[in-house]
């Protein structure tokens, strides 16, 4: 055994030296390698589209059993498609692509998963060894291009090294704290004959991620909890990373803390637990907010202190100390000191803050948090998520969301666009379970929802996976929905169109005296946003739109539709289901701490600032 | 308030194509300034070390070894403590020297126990190696007769007695080999 393989291990990962497996070892090209080493990993998805390069491995990709390849539109969605199979699965998700411009279109998804430490591995074709650094056609340096955001690239020119580096790939992708691997593989390396081995033997001499927390660090956590008056768990991606949902709650019922989850963690807490306080940050609600900056101890697992959360950091939770876990040692002290440091994977550390927590308790040792809660109701009282009714007859885009929310359920799983409706959706559907909740949070790429639902339905067929899209966000990547129509892949699609870049326009109306410069999408230049244009409020016809691309295309506009028009969708399986959602054009989120300011300034909405208590210090 | 100060790491890393551009492209991305760099082989064929200055207060410090042990093919970082280290650079200077001023360059040259390594009728080309401070006061000397070219090398620097910071390493990769 290797050292690094002798480290407990997150995710699937290839057993690639599993004992009592039988050894393979066979002559054949560098392309039948290559899917040979994919079908040994346990890849059975891959998102792609073949071109020049990459083309030798998509002959014996046809006649593989095991791995099933989604022919794509484009290679963004290839890319948003193996993410969202692997937020949704949590295996990981694969995506390919040839050289050059196939290559150089999957950086947008690749930075995409290394914001939000997504498990992928992107293969890409390369030109042939000898062409590499000529500027041959349809070259690329495209692991330059993402040596920046990938957590590691490698570049094969020897066919022999095939099988070794898929088996390293996916076991980096996979472990630690995860993230992007891509491959990238020269065409003569696929076309040559050589020998495939598995199992293979890794090679990583500098890649240990420790998993095991320090067991001093965890008595002083455990400590600092049952002392501080008023904590709160601030629970990040991380937690729901490791599928530690079921220890974290033990840990939050076991402590009585209260809980807030931050945009990547949604659904690793139930929504409807009393202890949950919502979602910290810009767009969090109150009680959450709050919590934070009034805490006297951030009890910090799986999380990174990202500036969306913590606002102007020189005043977030002035007064709390810090307890900051994480499998990334980079991220501890990274944006705010932490007091007390543990580096292990979320899983582990909460077991064992379970069981150190239970032991002061038993010498005695138990928090009080009754004059927390006594707070922390109150504003979860007096400050609850809301929204302001659309003007008559009009659709109010949170009442979309919510109602297909209650309708649909917390079984099923939501993908999110990047925008206003990605916080709607955040604010107002339940999540109950982890993993049910896809959107790009650290990158925050429009176009991510359709091809992350694709992906998604793709890894979890029996489960119903809505996209919960802006009019600006579909247009960027509707074309997978061809993909899906063509691949049975049923998701269905809530265009929630406002007619703007929604979140854009509600910066310019507050803090760009309404100037609408250029966030009206249906319209032309000309148009200011304040009177309706003249023409072309259905450029282009979403209905229209989705049928051409051999999906059932729904439109609702008036509040008494909603819930048959949801229910109509819902029926329909066999297809996937766009709904053209025209809503009410003004609608803002709230509440919202203003970019670049304190926590402290957060408006409940336009406005108003809540009344903060400041009894407390 | 903690000052910029020079802190000189020790990187071990894979014999690999592409390490030296991941570390450049980690540095710049982060923001990080390299004072200094060298990079060459070790005693063992599979390992490079990079001896790395860098110019930082602490806390970012700790977030330059912290990602640059992200990278895969990193083995292991060692911050070398001045005091506990030997650190030299090398530099080879081309200096306008004719009859008249070439036996007061050599005598310069004594002094700082650098060597003549190259002479024309108008220029002798020193070699010397030291401290950073060394190579300093004898380029201030040498200065005034004229600098025609300047080549330094990166700072290298190895730590004090007996105990080796490969030996681990080593180890571990010839037990993953």
């Amino acid at each position: 055994m290797t050292e690094h393989a002798a480290s407990p291990r997150r995710g699937d990962t290839p057993a690639a030296h599993a004992p009592g497996q039988q050894t393979t070892v066979e002559t054949m090209t560098g392309a039948q390698s290559l899917i040979r080493s994919l079908e040994a990993v346990g890849a059975d998805t891959v998102f792609g589209i073949p071109g020049g390069a990459i083309l030798p491995a998509y002959d014996p990709l046809m006649d593989s059993t095991k791995v099933r390849h989604i022919l794509v539109r484009h290679e963004q969605g290839a890319g948003h498609a193996a993410t969202g199979y692997a937020q949704a699965t949590g295996r990981v998700g694969v995506c390919m692509a040839t050289s050059g411009p196939g290559a150089t279109n999957l950086v947008t998804p690749i930075a995409d998963a290394y914001m939000d430490s997504v498990p992928i591995v992107a293969i890409t074709g390369q030109v042939a060894s000898k062409a590499i650094g000529t500027d041959a056609f349809q070259e690329a340096d495209i692991c330059g291009i993402t040596m920046p955001i990938t957590k590691h690239n490698f570049l094969v020119t020897d066919p022999a090294e095939i099988p070794r580096v898929i088996a390293e790939a996916f076991h980096i992708a996979a472990t630690g704290r995860p993230g992007p691997v891509l491959v990238d593989v020269a065409k003569d390396a696929l076309q040559a004959t050589t020998v495939f081995r598995w199992p293979v033997e890794t090679s990583l001499p500098g890649y240990r991620p420790v998993t095991k927390p320090h067991a001093k660090q965890i008595r002083e956590a455990a400590k600092m909890l049952v002392s501080a008056k008023r904590p709160v768990l601030y629970v990040g991606g991380g937690v729901l990373k490791a599928r530690a949902s079921a220890e974290l709650r033990i840990l939050a019922e076991l402590t009585g803390a209260p809980v807030v989850t931050t945009l990547m963690a949604i659904g690793t807490f139930p929504d409807s637990h009393p202890q949950h306080l919502g979602m910290p940050g810009m767009h969090g609600s109150v009680p959450a907010v709050t919590a934070l900056q009034k805490a006297d101890l951030l009890f910090t697992l799986g999380a990174r202190f990202d500036d969306r959360v913590t606002g102007k950091l020189d005043s977030f939770a002035p007064n709390a100390k810090v307890v900051h876990a994480d499998i990334d040692p980079a991220e501890i002290g990274k944006n705010r000191p932490a007091d007390v440091p543990i580096v292990g994977d979320a899983r582990e550390v909460i077991a064992d803050l379970i069981v150190a927590v239970q032991a002061e308790y038993d010498a005695g040792h138990k928090g009080d948090y009754a004059d927390w809660w006594s707070k922390l109701d109150e504003w979860k009282r007096t400050y609850p998520l809301g929204y302001e009714p659309a003007p008559a007859g009009e659709l109010s885009p949170q009442q979309v969301i919510e109602r297909i929310g209650q309708l649909v359920g917390s079984d099923a799983i939501y993908a999110a666009g990047v925008g206003q409706h990605q916080m709607w959706a955040s604010q107002f559907i339940r999540f109950e379970k982890p993993a049910t909740w896809l959107n790009s949070g650290g990158a925050g790429t429009m176009g991510y929802a359709v091809p992350a639902a694709m992906g998604a339905k793709a890894g979890k067929p029996d489960t119903a996976v809505w996209a919960i899209d802006g009019d600006g966000c579909f247009q960027m990547t509707n074309q997978e929905l061809v993909t899906c129509a063509l691949n049975n892949i049923p998701i269905k699609v809530a265009v929630i169109n406002n007619g703007s870049l929604g979140m854009v326009r509600q910066w310019q109306t507050l803090f760009y005296n309404q100037r609408y410069s250029n966030t009206v999408l249906h319209a032309g230049p000309e148009h200011d946003g304040k009177e309706p244009p003249a023409q072309g409020t259905r450029i282009p016809d979403f209905v229209l739109l989705s049928e051409a691309m051999g999906c059932v295309g729904l439109r609702c506009e008036r509040p008494e539709d909603l819930d048959a028009v949801i229910k109509q969708a819902m029926e329909i399986n066999d297809r996937p289901v766009v709904i053209d959602f025209i809503v009410h054009q003004d609608a803002m989120v709230w509440p919202m701490v203003a970019a670049g300011t304190s926590n402290d300034e957060i408006q409940f909405a336009k406005g108003v600032r809540p009344d903060f208590g400041d009894d407390l210090d | 308030m903690t000052t910029m100060s020079k802190h000189t790491l020790s990187v071990l890393v894979e014999n690999k194509p592409g390490v030296l551009a991941r570390i450049a492209s980690l540095f710049s991305r982060r923001g990080f300034n390299i004072d200094s760099l060298a990079v060459g082989p070790t005693e063992h064929p599979d390992i490079s070390r990079m001896t790395i200055v860098v110019n930082v207060e602490d806390l970012p410090l700790e977030q330059v070894t912290k990602q640059l042990n992200k990278l895969v093919n990193v083995i292991k970082i060692v911050e070398l403590d001045q005091s506990q280290a030997v650190q030299r650079e090398l530099v080879l200077v081309k200096v306008r020297a004719d009859a008249e001023s070439r036996s007061q360059i050599v005598e310069i040259v004594q002094l700082f126990r650098a060597k003549t390594v190259d002479v024309s009728p108008d220029a002798v080309t020193i070699e010397a190696t030291g401290s950073s401070d060394k190579l300093e006061a004898m380029l201030r000397m040498l200065e005034p007769y004229g600098i025609k070219e300047l080549v330094q090398s990166g700072l290298v620097a190895i730590g004090r007695g007996a105990r080796s910071i490969t030996d681990r390493s080593l180890r571990a990769l010839d037990r993953s080999a």
